[in-house]
């Protein structure tokens, strides 16, 4: 379990790693500033925000669903620990706070899809545009700055030279891994996504563990979200726009299936990754970040389309 | 009369298991030639390779005399191949006209643009010919079943068809509805249309057919003129002689009620349904298609509201989802086995544990070891045909399939075992493991509910039946007084008692 299934697994588990492999092969080739130690945590540590929301994703994705909401979840919850930080409320009790709220704010997310019944894209898309607003209603559109400095450790700090958004990055992956593998809510993620119908008459509460993996996504959605408020020492009222759709990205491109029940956390890291350095690396070999986009939407498609050939 | 179509050495399987051996079929024109056997004959598979559904393995399809390559739905439509499916393929939201014209819109000459008035008359001229009075334009969902099936015939009409293949066309009409189809067939024969007509129901048969055809365990066993033969000659070449030892029925202590359903009703599909089962005992359910059969094992097992009273081992239990079902010692193998029983993208070992999970783990994780133990013991046991735990269920064989599905329940020790058509699409040799299972089963004092459309299974391996007629509980028969006949009867909703 947590890879994926079937004959051609190996191959499909390989292709984004060897995709990955072949990235920083050719990156470290053409410009020698690539591959050396700050450069490669830098890379990681910008990973680490997207990783973060594509793991949660993993899940909404495993069942079948989708989470269009995170960005806006980024948004509201970091919104809420930085306005209480910033009046003066104990730092770590803000951080638990702004996580709760995220979280519930993934729980509504699916309580409507699970117990309303609504479509995950339509239900996401509307809650995407509810949490972005009451982010710019309760910040009155202005960045919420004056947090305190042992704050901004969790962001831009290091342990033993690793910066911490790394060391956050890899502890999540590690829980959410076992979590998935070795846990019978991970397996009935799976079967959730796999048939639906058979998961339920199997006496599973189906809805419960819906609303669990959008609660999922919430909480890391706001775990990324502290993150990200830390490293820019402020909430920004548009943080996090878009950013699912970089997450989407990393799960596919890791080879999770979007119509559920295939999958690996695994390969969403991966996937993570591969955005990442190639943001990264067209930086360093000065492309205009307008063909950026270009490029990575071009290694979008060849993913899947290569993922599809495979399939036949 | 020429032959209009001439099927000769038909073969074919599927991964290795003989759906057709050497069966042979012939249609001429103007005839209305009846096929029959059991489920699993092989009937749907033989009509699939006519239509281009599946490529024959070897034999010869000749369509008025020339050879028929028919790879396709849409190159076996174009020589003059319909079939009338038991499931109608209509659009609901869609009008009359654009049904029967779909993908073929009569068109402003090379335009894109719909020629309405054109497509009304013309769908109007094919319904007139049936002597139907339906307005062209209404749309297909506001259609009973019957209407929706006469408008399919038009269609295939429409298309020229020669060949009109009517899978089970009565299964969801009205007797009046079945009236107005066998005139339809009438006129058709008239037309020169050649028909062939897939039907359990012996009296209809009789009524429409000229010859009848009957395959058995994908063997062609023989073609009679209807007028000749008898019911008995029939049921005997379809059953074929080794009736007992097909069905390995023991006599198991029958003891103390397991289950017993008091005024069970759900809106629109059961009406009260009073029942017992007690332990070691097989109740059969027979009855038709759309019987409501399938609605009351799910009913029972907590899918849907239900009114009415369950009880289990004389205690009333309120089952609202399938938890608590398995809670109250109940289990249930559906009919659909890919939409329903299993996760076809999962393994053996996750299919086989997942309604076991909680006693499989410790504080929510999963012991590696004890699941592995008890899939390789349920493999073991079941006899499942596999390489390894891992494999993806999906690349077994359907009663390789079947046997996991039975194999996760049967961890859950159920008390009361309810089977939906559990031998649908399964080889002989897994049919008997099957039987041979139920058998031990109720030697455990296991009671099993055992829904089944094919009635020698039903008279074969139940204690006592069951049958059900729109709905509603229309017959109980303890089972030497069973036959296929009373059963029929009650299943087409005369009321009897045996």
């Amino acid at each position: 379990m947590g890879k994926v299934q079937g004959n051609s697994g190996i191959l499909q588990r390989m292709g984004p790693l060897v995709g990955l492999i072949l990235i920083v092969f050719i990156l470290s080739m053409v410009n020698s500033d690539f591959l050396t130690v700050s450069n490669i945590f830098n890379v990681l540590r910008q990973v680490s925000i997207n990783a973060l929301i594509a793991y949660g994703m993993t899940f909404v994705i495993l069942t079948g669903g989708i989470d269009l909401s995170v960005g806006s979840i980024i948004a509201l919850s970091s919104a809420f620990a930085a306005g209480m930080m910033a009046s003066g409320t104990n730092s770590w009790l803000a951080i638990g706070i702004g996580v709760l709220s995220g979280t519930l704010m993934g729980t509504v997310n699916g309580v409507v899809i699970a117990r309303g019944k609504v479509a995950p894209f339509i239900a996401t898309l509307a809650t995407m545009t509810i949490f972005r607003g009451l982010t710019l209603v309760y910040t009155e559109g202005k960045p919420i700055t004056g947090l305190p400095d042992a704050f901004g450790m969790i962001g831009r700090g290091y342990l033993l030279e690793i910066p911490m958004p790394v060391i956050w990055m890899l502890v999540a992956f590690g829980v959410l891994y076992v979590i998935l593998k070795f846990t019978s809510f991970g397996r009935h993620v799976f079967a959730l996504g796999g048939n639906e119908e058979a998961t339920r008459l199997s006496g599973i509460n189906t809805n419960r563990v819906k609303i669990l993996v959008y609660s999922m996504s919430g909480l890391m959605a706001s775990l990324s979200g502290i993150i990200l408020t830390s490293r820019l020492n402020s909430a920004q009222p548009t943080a996090g726009t878009s950013y699912e759709l970089d997450a989407i990205a990393a799960v596919v491109l890791g080879g999770t299936s979007l119509s559920g029940g295939k999958g690996w956390i695994v390969g969403t890291l991966i996937g993570a990754m591969i955005i990442g350095i190639l943001d990264n690396g067209l930086n360093l070999l000065n492309v205009s970040s307008f063909y950026q986009q270009v490029v990575k939407g071009g290694v979008i498609l060849l993913a899947v389309l290569l993922d599809r050939s495979k399939k036949k | 009369m020429t032959d209009l179509l001439t099927m000769e050495g038909i073969h074919k399987s599927f991964s290795g298991v003989k759906v057709l051996e050497d069966v042979q079929f012939s249609l001429r024109q103007g005839e209305v030639h009846a096929l029959m056997g059991e489920n699993g004959a092989g009937k749907s598979t033989l009509m699939k390779i006519l239509s281009g559904i599946y490529s024959k393995d070897a034999g010869s399809v000749q369509i008025q005399g020339t050879e028929s390559a028919a790879s396709s739905p849409k190159t076996a439509q174009a020589l003059g191949v319909a079939i009338i499916h038991q499931e109608l393929n209509m659009i609901p939201d869609l009008t009359i006209s654009e049904n029967m014209f779909l993908g073929r819109e009569f068109k402003w000459g090379r335009t894109g643009f719909i020629n309405w008035s054109k497509m009304g008359a013309e769908a109007n001229n094919y319904l007139q010919q049936l002597g139907m009075d339906l307005n062209p334009d209404s749309l297909v969902g506001e259609l009973s079943v019957g209407q929706q099936q006469m408008v399919e015939i038009a269609k295939a009409l429409s298309m020229h068809a020669k060949i009109l293949v009517l899978d089970e066309p009565t299964a969801a009409l009205t007797k009046r509805e079945i009236e107005k189809l066998f005139q339809l067939i009438e006129a058709l024969k008239t037309q020169g249309v050649g028909m062939i007509y897939i039907s359990h129901r012996m009296e209809e048969i009789f009524q429409i057919s000229d010859r009848i055809t009957v395959l058995r365990d994908g063997r062609y066993i023989g073609t009679r003129d209807t007028n000749i033969t008898t019911m008995d000659e029939l049921v005997q070449m379809m059953v074929g002689r080794e009736i007992k030892e097909r069905f390995p029925k023991v006599e198991s202590k029958i003891g103390e009620e397991r289950l017993r359903v008091e005024g069970l009703a759900q809106d629109g599909k059961l009406y009260n349904i009073n029942f017992n089962v007690r332990a070691g005992e097989i109740l059969g359910i027979a009855g038709l298609m759309g019987a409501g059969r399938s609605e009351l094992a799910k009913a029972l097992f907590g899918v849907g509201k239900y009114h009415g009273k369950i009880f289990v081992n004389g205690k009333l239990v309120t089952i609202k989802g399938p938890a608590e079902a398995i809670k109250a010692g109940l289990a249930l193998i559906t009919e659909d086995r890919k939409g329903e029983g299993l996760v076809t993208d999962l393994s053996v070992r996750e299919n086989l544990a997942l309604p076991n999970l909680r006693s499989l783990s410790r504080f929510g994780f999963i012991s590696h070891r004890s699941e592995q133990e008890f899939v390789d013991d349920s493999i073991r046991k079941l006899k499942v045909k596999v390489h390894h735990s891992g494999q993806e269920v999906s690349s077994l064989s359907g009663g390789n399939q079947q046997k996991v599905v039975i194999g996760k329940w049967l961890a859950t020790q159920p008390k009361v075992l309810i089977l939906d058509e559990p031998t649908r699409g399964v080889d002989i040799g897994a049919k008997r493991e099957i039987y041979d299972l139920m058998n031990q089963l109720v030697q455990k004092g296991v009671s099993i509910i055992m829904i089944s459309s094919e009635l020698p299974e039903v008279l074969g391996m139940s204690d006592r039946i069951l049958v059900m007629h729109e709905g509603r509980i229309t017959g109980e028969f303890a089972r030497e007084n069973a036959s296929q006949e009373t059963i029929m009867v009650a299943a087409t909703g005369g009321k009897s008692h045996g």
